[in-house]
């Protein structure tokens, strides 16, 4: 049994916010300038040469990649053999959100009730999804996750003998139904398998994966692949304006399903894909 | 073409913009986003006066992150300006002349451009550091309660941004 401090976590949340709000991960901005190099359009290469630019400054200037610093999604992985001190985790996640984005001046985009809508003022309540794992570490992967992408994201309920070649149609009838909405070059997470709301876990998580490093399944892997190809062959191209950069990656996660369904979920990331990820 | 213009526009120049155009924008600029165009469609439908002078005027769909000390504004991007169309016709009709924005628009909207002579510029999605750099002045005039979606009078210098949708309904969008 290891004993962690909530307010551990609650510290850890704040950094993590911040840090994911203006700096991406490596794999990221590898993607960004690689695609300079191979974008054939000039205007789609003056735009992606401005979100090199636009890195930078945030870097430099410490100003938030985009306005929209999201929702926050926290990914909780808890080893069963970890024990929490010091009060209620979820209001210690909470509470580091809270912190997050007051100090480190990221905006307020939610609101307490869909329908009323008014804004609650500090970014929480977070989304947090819990998974208890073998061991004594605690991992966590802070995603804040802007919606004009969200927005675009789709779930199809497939029928098993739509197979494979309906998934490549549900994915790219997401993509370009998001067209410029959200904010192309995308990341695409894909969600194949499991229940309606399994498959969403699935396709946000695919979005938290170094994009660098591919499926493990070698049909999940060519389909990331002919799926990247054919998404940048739709001209979209970087901010939409025509180009092919359409996205930087697509991510698959698959699970097991039942013998009547194939749902797939199509989650849309804009080129801001943040994630931060710490082990405690 | 890259042109470098001054808000607000002179027709000749509104005539002459070509979807495809790059367009540095300098000048006074109005920032509203979903919350502040319910609110002005309400004050509209109640009769009284907009916060701000619309006719000639070019709105920024924006709801900036907080400014750091020392700081103008902070990130400083567009949002998707699709979930204002319900609400633009009118404001068009009223003399608005450009909105700056990113994704597509509805028909009613492009017809109201090619109407009242407008047009629609993309900003680059997910820019909003380098965008807030063009911003050299930023200040709440109205919904302040609303906060971010409150409505800022903006001062902008060079703000680059991408004729998308000109006074003749041509789209750069596929
Ligand atoms: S979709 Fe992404 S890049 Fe575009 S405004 Fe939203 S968070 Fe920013």
């Amino acid at each position: 049994m290891r004993t962690i401090q909530t307010n551990n976590i609650t510290e850890t949340i704040k950094e993590m916010c911040i840090e994911a709000n203006y700096f991406l991960t490596e794999d990221m901005k590898h993607r960004l300038d690689a695609s300079y190099q191979t974008e054939t359009d000039p205007l789609g290469r003056q735009i992606l040469s401005k979100l090199q630019e636009n890195l930078e400054i945030a870097a430099k200037d410490l100003i938030p990649i985009c306005q929209d610093t999201g929702m926050t999604v926290v990914f909780m992985e808890i080893g069963q053999d970890v024990h929490f001190e010091g009060g209620d985790l979820n209001e210690a996640i909470q509470e580091g959100v809270r912190r997050g984005y007051r100090e480190g001046y990221l905006r307020k985009s939610v609101v307490s009730d869909p329908i009323i809508r008014e804004n609650s003022g500090d970014n929480t309540p977070a989304v947090i999804h819990y998974d208890i794992v073998p061991g004594d570490r605690v991992k966590i992967t802070v995603a804040p996750k802007g919606f004009g992408s969200e927005s675009m994201s789709r779930i199809f309920m497939l029928k098993p003998a739509d197979g494979i070649e309906g998934v490549k149609n549900a994915i790219l009838t997401a993509v370009r139904d998001a067209g410029p909405n959200a904010c192309p070059p995308m990341v695409i997470g894909v969600g194949i398998g499991g229940t309606f709301e399994k498959a969403a876990l699935l396709s946000k998580k695919a979005l938290t994966r170094d994009t660098s490093v591919p499926a493990e399944k070698s049909w999940a892997k060519e389909l990331e692949e002919e799926m990247l190809a054919a998404i940048n062959e739709l001209m979209i191209g970087p901010a939409g304006l025509g180009g092919n950069t359409t996205a930087f990656a697509v991510n698959v996660e698959t699970y097991a399903t039942h013998i009547a369904g194939l749902p797939v979920a199509v989650n849309i990331c804009c080129h801001v894909n943040r994630h931060s990820t710490r082990t405690i | 073409m890259e042109r470098y213009l001054k808000v607000p526009f002179q027709p000749e120049e509104l005539k002459t913009m070509k979807a495809g155009d790059f367009v540095y924008i300098t000048g006074t600029i109005y920032t509203a986003r979903d919350a502040a165009h319910k609110r002005m469609e309400e004050t509209l439908q109640r009769g009284e006066e907009l916060p701000f002078p619309i006719d000639g005027s070019v709105i920024y769909y924006l709801g900036p992150s907080p400014a750091r000390e020392g700081q103008v504004i902070g990130s400083a991007g567009p949002t998707t300006s699709g979930r204002m169309d319900k609400y633009t016709p009118r404001l068009l009709d009223l003399g608005l002349k450009g909105m700056i924005g990113k994704g597509k628009r509805s028909a009613e909207v492009r017809d109201a451009m090619i109407r009242n002579g407008a047009v629609y510029f993309a900003a680059i999605g997910g820019a909003g550091a380098l965008l807030s750099k063009c911003i050299t002045a930023s200040e709440i005039i109205a919904y302040e309660d609303l906060g971010t979606e409150a409505i800022r009078k903006l001062t902008v210098k060079d703000l680059p941004v991408i004729v998308v949708m000109d006074p003749e309904g041509n789209c750069l969008y596929k």
